[in-house]
């Protein structure tokens, strides 16, 4: 499905009220509002482990996981580093990394 | 086509007339016959539209507010407790600028339980950046009913109708049904132009700092403004396919008037039959129905009063601590503008009826007198 965006994926300049939709609506805002900077701990899926049963994709509430090639791959632009997706996994493949500053 | 209907089913065929594309409720208590009927509609195919049953009210405006947001045309109805259960999403609706109409039904908020006619529940959200009518008959409440959506879809603003449990809720009036090639006509799909789509990504309801926040709600009010006049417009357009007139308020017989009372809801219509029968009596009075809270109808409100030389309010509702809150948002208009005396009076709290000799006895009393008053509690039983 092709994905359009009307304007550039850049934030847009807003002087006033009148260059502002009626409703917090913002176009592709979070092309460049990038939510994967909020991490401290990174999950790294083990795919020696890894069942392929998408546990994690569905209970990633970003949603940052997708399925690439029939694999769980996590996103992380906008993975937030919850690890809700190391809790619920049922072969404990996914291990948590501090992220290095 | 006339039929005879209760006021609950004159929303629903409001609703149906009007093509909703999804009606969400909470089917217990505090509901009302408009859900019911309406679900039958859409079992029975004879509206193509998508029924949730949710587990609250909250739930049933946001499951509204997430239909609206994908260009639905969305529906609900609730009234009492289950209005005031949506309090935080009808902020939402009004903040997100969906066009979202609700049928309330006018009831008194418990405790005593109570099923009765009160306008408290839905003054209790007047600041929510809804707009908000009081009906007073069951024609009313259907005609609104579709207005409604063309006047929100055009200023972008949630729209809640109310109209007194009982009195009108169940009362069974003959009510003129507009044939749908003509509704169709009027109100065409809607078709916004921000709208939740997958094909056309968009953040809505993001975090907004102030930088922002502020020019939303300033955008709030201008539309607010706006809707005054694309009310009016709105009316006029569907006056010309039906015939029936409405307005942002309903002055009777006030062009002579030296006293004018001030009503809403079914009250606004016994006070028209007692305003004929003291005329026949030789007082000169006029009755000035507001039809619209929000947005307030100030400038109609001040014209409509002109030389009048006193004003009597009768509020079937009470901000406790101070006074019936048309009341005050009366003399908050007048004030600079207007310097003439407000009497207000307090009457068919929790579905007391309010009749003809009691809006005559309150006339008297403003007749009487010339001072303002504070309150004045018509037949409580102290
Ligand atoms: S939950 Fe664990 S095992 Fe299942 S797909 Fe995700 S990483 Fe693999
Ligand atoms: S850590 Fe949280 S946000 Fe990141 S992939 Fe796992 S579940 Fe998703």
């Amino acid at each position: 499905m092709a994905i359009k965006f009307q304007k550039s994926d850049k934030p847009i300049k807003i002087e006033g009220a009148h260059d502002m939709p009626p409703m917090p609506a913002a176009l592709g805002s979070m092309l460049f509002n990038k939510t994967g900077s909020w991490r401290n701990v990174r999950p790294v899926i083990d795919y020696d482990k890894c069942i392929k049963c998408f546990i994690c994709w569905k209970f990633c509430p970003e949603p940052a996981i997708k399925i690439v090639d029939e694999k769980p791959v996590i996103d992380y632009d906008y993975c937030k580093g919850c690890l809700m997706c190391v809790e619920e996994c049922p072969k404990d493949a996914i291990n948590e990394e501090l992220e290095g500053k | 086509m006339k039929k005879t209907m209760m006021g609950n089913y004159a929303a629903s065929w409001g609703a149906q007339l009007s093509r909703v594309q999804v009606i969400a409720a909470y089917p217990i208590t505090p509901q009302t016959l408009i859900v019911e009927k309406l679900s039958d509609i859409v079992a029975d195919g004879e509206l193509k539209a998508k029924f949730i049953k949710v587990e609250s009210e909250h739930s049933a405006m946001a499951a509204c507010i997430g239909a609206s947001s994908t260009g639905a045309r969305a529906y609900t109805a609730t009234s009492a407790q289950g209005l005031a259960l949506m309090h935080e999403m009808l902020h939402w609706a009004g903040l997100a600028r969906l066009p979202i109409v609700m049928a309330n039904v006018n009831r008194a908020m418990a405790p005593g339980w109570s099923i009765w006619a009160d306008q408290n529940d839905s003054l209790s959200q007047r600041d929510t950046g809804w707009m908000s009518i009081f009906s007073s008959s069951a024609q009313d409440i259907l005609d609104s009913t579709i207005i409604s959506y063309k006047v929100s879809e055009k200023v972008l603003l949630p729209t809640l109708i109310s109209f007194d449990a009982f009195f009108l809720s169940h009362t069974v009036e003959v009510v003129d049904m507009p044939e749908q090639e003509l509704v169709d006509k009027f109100l065409p799909p809607y078709k916004p132009e921000y709208k939740m789509d997958v094909n056309d990504p968009r953040s809505f309801g993001a975090l907004t700092d102030e930088q922002y926040y502020y020019e939303f709600r300033y955008k709030m009010q201008e539309a607010m403004d706006q809707a005054i006049d694309v009310i009016k417009e709105t009316c006029r357009e569907y006056e010309e396919i039906t015939g029936r007139h409405y307005d942002l308020i309903h002055a009777y017989r006030c062009e002579d008037a030296d006293m004018i009372m001030v009503t809403s809801g079914t009250i606004a219509e016994t006070t028209n039959v007692t305003v004929d029968t003291l005329r026949e009596e030789g007082h000169k009075v006029g009755n000035l129905q507001i039809r619209y809270i929000r947005p307030y109808p100030k400038k109609d409100i001040l014209a409509a009063i002109g030389g009048a030389k006193k004003l009597a309010v009768i509020d079937r509702n009470i901000s406790p601590g101070y006074s019936g809150i048309f009341s005050q948002e009366l003399k908050s208009a007048l004030y600079n503008e207007i310097d003439i005396p407000v009497r207000s009076y307090i009457a068919g709290l929790g579905g007391r009826d309010v009749k003809i000799e009691d809006i005559k006895d309150i006339a008297y009393n403003a007749l009487e007198h010339d001072e303002p008053n504070d309150l004045i509690w018509k037949g409580v039983k102290k």
